[in-house]
């Protein structure tokens, strides 16, 4: 007699926890019941990644470079289940070596976009980035690791925490990889992933106030109007690469802060 | 006052003694009856003008033009084939060159621009003379520098200019945020079309002389006059980026408009910023910081340091030595070089800073203004001081924009940093403590753009400048401030 499979219920993953939508709806996608998030789920993690935002922003770099290395780790061992949620293994090759590539800026990002300014006059002045805050994040359709990958890991590497609307149609390969960073020493409220209807959610990641940038790279067509919203707080708007790594992806999250002081004696 | 009087506060009050006048003459600037639109290398006659004043005075000084939508297609269009044809194939070595002559000729004329900029802006002669202008011809010189180093800047990319960039300023430094501008789209390869703001164009209608002097391709930079329908309309038009420098209500909609376009933006907006003084500060120091901070430029700055944040303990000393500092400041006549705050720069300007200073009185914060005689023609607000002001009063959440200073006070550095934070802004901060770990914490957790720690209200070309949050986001000054003139594709 064959043994019946237990099956996985697709949940968010929000404050480190995997809570179902408070709306208790689902959706169907890839065969699946999954979470359908409510707009109320939207502003709850948001308030979620503002209070983890200082702590991560907080940690060294060498720390946060060694917790994305931690999550490259802990994607390695579930290489087979995210090869089966999309387009396969050189994928998931692909967005764990991206994570690793990431995981080694860390600590680099200071030095190759920072810079000390020779001011004309007695002061020592340099410029450090920092992180913008709360990244509200519309990932790609697809590719449905990839992009994923590919949105988050250069917005977190700063400092910054997120708040992802997961791919519509690959939401799978999301929550998937919230069990690996679940799992990687990634603070709780850092990644959340909301699944559910792109149209119901976009719009109030884009207006929300305490959303410091939007993410628009994964966004189909029409834009505009979640430009509109975002310019209610005076959002960065950020258009990057769906599926590919580089350090200005990760100068695209930060602020830029220059400091003064006189010297004398 | 002896050096021993004044270490001791005995320091008498001069509230009245009398000041011999030290008038900068104002031959040294021609002014013609009117300006047109400077567009292709050549003035267009305007359609319609208004007349800009010297706000000292409200004397008429000239007529100038207020752009049509027309106009502004005709700057575009003239900047858009100066752009195709030969300044984006320029080299950027020859780029360069034209960017220091700019300088150059800047810095020999720069008595005559100081001159002009407090005559038509208000600004005390030796701020304009010893600020604005130097800070302008700098700027140039720091961007001509980049022009044919741009790949030094931006280590494996491939920068090429954007095209025809729009650019819209404030009227508090005009020819420096004109220099802000400028100097960096041209050094990466763009054109401009630029409008000054509507007090304050005749700096600007003179730069245009020294573009003529240094041999500008005609087109490479378009100046249009007029209010805020001409910067409307350089968003609307086919630029491809937008920078601009104003308030956050009209930041917020040039962001709206430029939705779902391909227009690159940066937006340079408003500030509430906080100067943050521990109990361990030198206090004569912080003091002159604090009046830096806010009473530079008549508090028209974006970064000043507008909500004072004073350790309760040393509260008392501080609120004295500032009262005190206040009485000898001279109020008046901008081209005086013994003046140290000049006009409010539009009678608009004047009724939004009483409206404003009306409301904290009514709030019940305690005002304090030291005596002061002020012209009887012009626009003048004497500086000023509020305290018992609370966190939720107006006066510590909106942009004054004029020279008027709300101080709270804290306990704890969690406290201040809290206190600093609160507001939707994010441009600048201040901080003095005599303690070196305790000013990197506090810049560390200051959220804001520029943090000056034991000095405030101070700028290079090769300092990068700009806000966090509603602020705005770009970067002007530095090698950072390239980037918004360039793409990477």
């Amino acid at each position: 007699m064959s043994r019946l499979p237990v099956r996985k219920t697709y949940k968010l993953f929000v404050g480190g926890e995997f809570p179902r939508s408070e709306s208790g709806r689902t959706y169907e996608a890839e065969g699946q019941n999954v979470a359908r998030a409510s707009r109320k789920d939207v502003r709850d993690a948001v308030r979620v990644a503002r209070g983890a935002f200082p702590k991560w922003a907080g940690m060294t770099a060498y720390n946060r470079g060694q917790v994305l290395y931690r999550v490259a780790e802990m994607m390695e061992a579930r290489r087979s289940e995210f090869a089966d949620l999309c387009s396969g293994p050189k994928e998931v090759e692909r967005s764990i070596d991206r994570f690793v590539w990431y995981a080694g800026f860390a600590d680099k990002v200071a030095q190759v976009l920072g810079s000390s300014n020779p001011v004309a006059g007695p002061y020592f002045n340099f410029t450090v980035p920092e992180p913008q805050g709360v990244v509200g994040t519309l990932a790609p359709e697809g590719p449905a690791l990839a992009g994923l990958v590919s949105r988050v890991a250069p917005a977190i590497v700063g400092g910054n925490a997120v708040v992802v609307v997961a791919s519509e149609s690959h939401p799978l390969a999301a929550i998937e990889l919230a069990e690996a960073l679940a799992t990687a020493d990634v603070p709780g409220g850092v990644v959340n992933i909301l699944t559910g209807l792109r149209d119901e959610l976009a719009p109030v990641l884009a207006g929300h106030m305490d959303v410091n940038a939007l993410d628009v790279s994964g966004a189909d067509g029409e834009v505009a109007e979640l430009e509109r919203l975002a310019a209610e707080n005076v959002k960065r708007v950020v258009r990057g690469v769906t599926d590919d790594q580089s350090a200005w992806e990760i100068s695209r999250f930060l602020e830029l802060k220059t400091v003064w002081h006189p010297i004398g004696v | 006052m002896t050096e021993l009087d004044r270490k001791q506060d005995r320091a008498p009050i001069p509230a009245g003694w009398e000041y011999a006048t030290a008038p900068e003459s104002r031959e040294i600037v021609t002014l013609r009856e009117r300006y047109g639109h400077f567009v292709g290398g050549e003035w267009l006659e305007p359609k319609e003008t208004y007349t800009t004043i010297d706000p000292s005075s409200e004397e008429p000084l000239a007529e100038v033009g207020q752009a049509t939508d027309e106009e502004v297609q005709l700057a575009v269009a003239a900047a858009r084939e100066a752009y195709d044809n030969g300044w984006s194939a320029l080299a950027g070595s020859e780029r360069a060159k034209y960017l220091f002559r700019i300088a150059r000729i800047l810095q020999e004329r720069s008595r005559e621009f100081a001159v002009l900029e407090s005559l038509n802006g208000g600004k005390p002669i030796r701020e304009s003379r010893d600020v604005d202008v130097p800070l302008a011809a700098a700027h140039f010189f720091y961007y001509a520098g980049w022009a044919d180093k741009l790949e030094y800047a931006f280590p494996n990319r491939t920068p090429k200019p954007l095209g025809v960039a729009g650019q819209v300023i404030p009227w508090n430094f005009p020819l420096l945020m004109l220099a802000w501008k400028v100097a960096p789209a041209l050094a990466a390869g763009n054109t401009v079309v630029l409008k000054p703001a509507e007090t304050t164009p005749l700096s600007a209608l003179l730069f245009c002389d020294v573009l003529r002097q240094a041999e500008l391709p005609p087109g490479v930079v378009n100046i249009l006059t007029g209010d805020g329908r001409v910067g409307a309309a350089i968003v609307k038009s086919e630029v491809d980026k937008i920078a601009f420098t104003g308030s956050t209500e009209v930041g917020k909609a040039i962001q709206r408009e430029l939705a779902g376009t391909a227009k690159k933006l940066t937006l340079e907006l408003g500030g509430k910023a906080a100067n943050v003084i521990f109990d361990d500060a030198a206090l004569d120091q912080a003091v002159e910081g604090i009046v830096n901070g806010i009473y530079f430029n008549q508090g028209h700055v974006c970064c000043a340091g507008s909500r004072l944040l004073v350790q309760e303990s040393i509260y008392d000393d501080v609120i004295e030595k500032l009262k005190r500092r206040l009485t000898t400041l001279r109020v008046g006549d901008p081209l005086d070089k013994n003046t140290d705050v000049g006009a409010i720069n539009s009678r608009q300007q004047l009724e939004k800073i009483e409206e404003l200073v009306e409301s904290g009185k009514e709030e019940g914060a305690a005002i304090y203004q030291p005596p002061c005689r002020l012209p009887e023609k012009g626009y003048w607000f004497v500086p000023t001081v509020f305290t018992d002001v609370a966190q939720s009063y107006r006066i510590a959440q909106e942009e004054i924009f004029g020279p008027v200073l709300s101080v709270l006070t804290f306990r704890t550095p969690d406290e201040a940093v809290e206190k600093a934070n609160n507001t939707p802004y994010g441009l600048s901060a201040g901080v003095c403590t005599e303690k070196g770990s305790r000013i990197l914490s506090m810049a560390q957790r200051l959220r804001a753009g520029v943090i000056w720690a034991n000095t405030y209200n101070r700028f290079d070309p090769s300092s990068p400048f700009g806000g966090y949050k509603e602020s705005g986001f770009g970067r002007e000054g530095g090698l950072h401030g390239l980037e918004p003139y360039l793409s990477f594709e």
